[in-house]
């Protein structure tokens, strides 16, 4: 038997020959990274229909004039002002997952429970925000099918082209949001059961961040297109 | 198989230095700094002051936008410290959104110029 290996029979070791994954990246953490490709394509759909309808329509409620209240404080004349909180209250949470990430990765578990419940607590306070934005729209009369009495001719069709696709959007991000505030609270309880002490690994919090930025990162997209453009 | 992974997991952290604390805040502020940035756009220069909403004022939102998506999408969903291989195919898919956008926006122009004219 000849000790020499020929070319064919030598264990190949580069990165898509089989054996480990060649991206260097655990197998639950691409499958959350296609999920969110897959959940990317359906809000961009979402979007690019409401722009083909914004294209369409000869006139279109003015964001500036449709959120103008701030809930509890003034009814109107404050535009953008109200949004601007919440999209800050998302940044933020954002900013605690990420925090919290970075804990796991020193497997540092009071840490991650600590940014966790503020990511948590980030999270309800923008479905909060969101749910007094719905019923404050409801009270001006728009709501899916309904538009405010004050439009009249052409401009109604805009607005209630508006009207749906608002309710639409807003709520599909809004169930996203949801999810994942319950996805953060059962990841919390796993943290504090000691169940990634015991797996010697973080990664989990980091799947869920991924979700967590997604989240944030179509509400950059929903407030460009439905209150600043 | 346990084992497998294991290697992975350590291989994947041995990337994470690159996102230390210090650069997770700084990410936030440029976050917020572009945020404000829009805000003073739409509410100083537009709703108070000279500027007329319009296509270059949606320009200037639609790229700020991207730059915000840039950042959440590189550091803080950590894609930028990943491997080509991997940037490439969760990307490239874009394209088709790309295309579709330009479809629509093009069909959308189309009704408006007709529908209305032949209807209104």
């Amino acid at each position: 038997m000849s000790t020499t290996v020929s070319q064919l029979d030598q264990v190949k070791s580069g990165p898509w020959n089989g054996g480990r994954s060649p991206f260097a990246i655990e197998y639950g953490k691409v499958m959350m990274w296609f999920f969110l490709v897959s959940d990317a394509f359906t809000f961009s759909a979402f979007l690019v229909y409401y722009g083909a309808q914004r294209f369409s329509q000869i006139t279109w409620p003015d964001p500036d004039y449709v959120f103008q209240s701030i809930p509890a404080i003034a009814d109107e004349g404050y535009p953008l002002v109200f949004v601007g909180i919440m999209t800050f209250i998302l940044i933020m949470s954002s900013v605690t997952m990420v925090l919290a990430v970075e804990a796991g990765h020193r497997n540092a578990k009071k840490e991650v429970v600590g940014w966790m419940i503020a990511t948590i607590i980030g999270g309800l306070m923008f479905l909060g925000c969101q749910a007094l934005e719905w019923s404050h729209l409801n009270h001006e009369g728009y709501w899916w099918g309904r538009i405010p009495e004050h439009y009249a001719g052409i401009d109604k069709i805009g607005a209630q082209q508006f009207a749906n696709l608002f309710f639409t959007i807003t709520g599909f991000h809004g169930f996203h949001v949801t999810t994942g505030v319950i996805i953060n609270i059962i990841i919390l309880c796993m943290t504090l059961g000691n169940v990634f002490e015991k797996r010697g690994t973080y990664l989990m919090i980091e799947k869920v961040g991924l979700y967590w930025h997604f989240v944030d990162l179509v509400w950059v997209f929903v407030f460009t297109f439905f209150y600043l453009v | 198989m346990s084992g497998n992974n294991t290697s992975v997991e350590h291989g994947h952290e041995g990337q994470h230095a690159d996102m230390s604390k210090k650069l997770i805040w700084k990410v936030f502020f440029y976050l917020l700094a572009i945020t404000c940035l829009e805000f003073f756009i739409a509410l100083v220069l537009v709703y108070n002051g000279p500027l007329e909403k319009g296509p270059l004022v949606n320009f200037i939102y639609v790229v700020l936008t991207l730059v915000k998506a840039y950042f959440i999408v590189a550091y803080f969903m950590h894609l930028k410290f990943e491997r080509m291989g991997f940037i490439i195919i969760t990307l490239i898919v874009f394209v088709f959104i790309i295309y579709f956008i330009i479809l629509l926006l093009t069909e959308g122009s189309y009704l408006h110029t007709h529908l209305h004219h032949t209807f209104g």
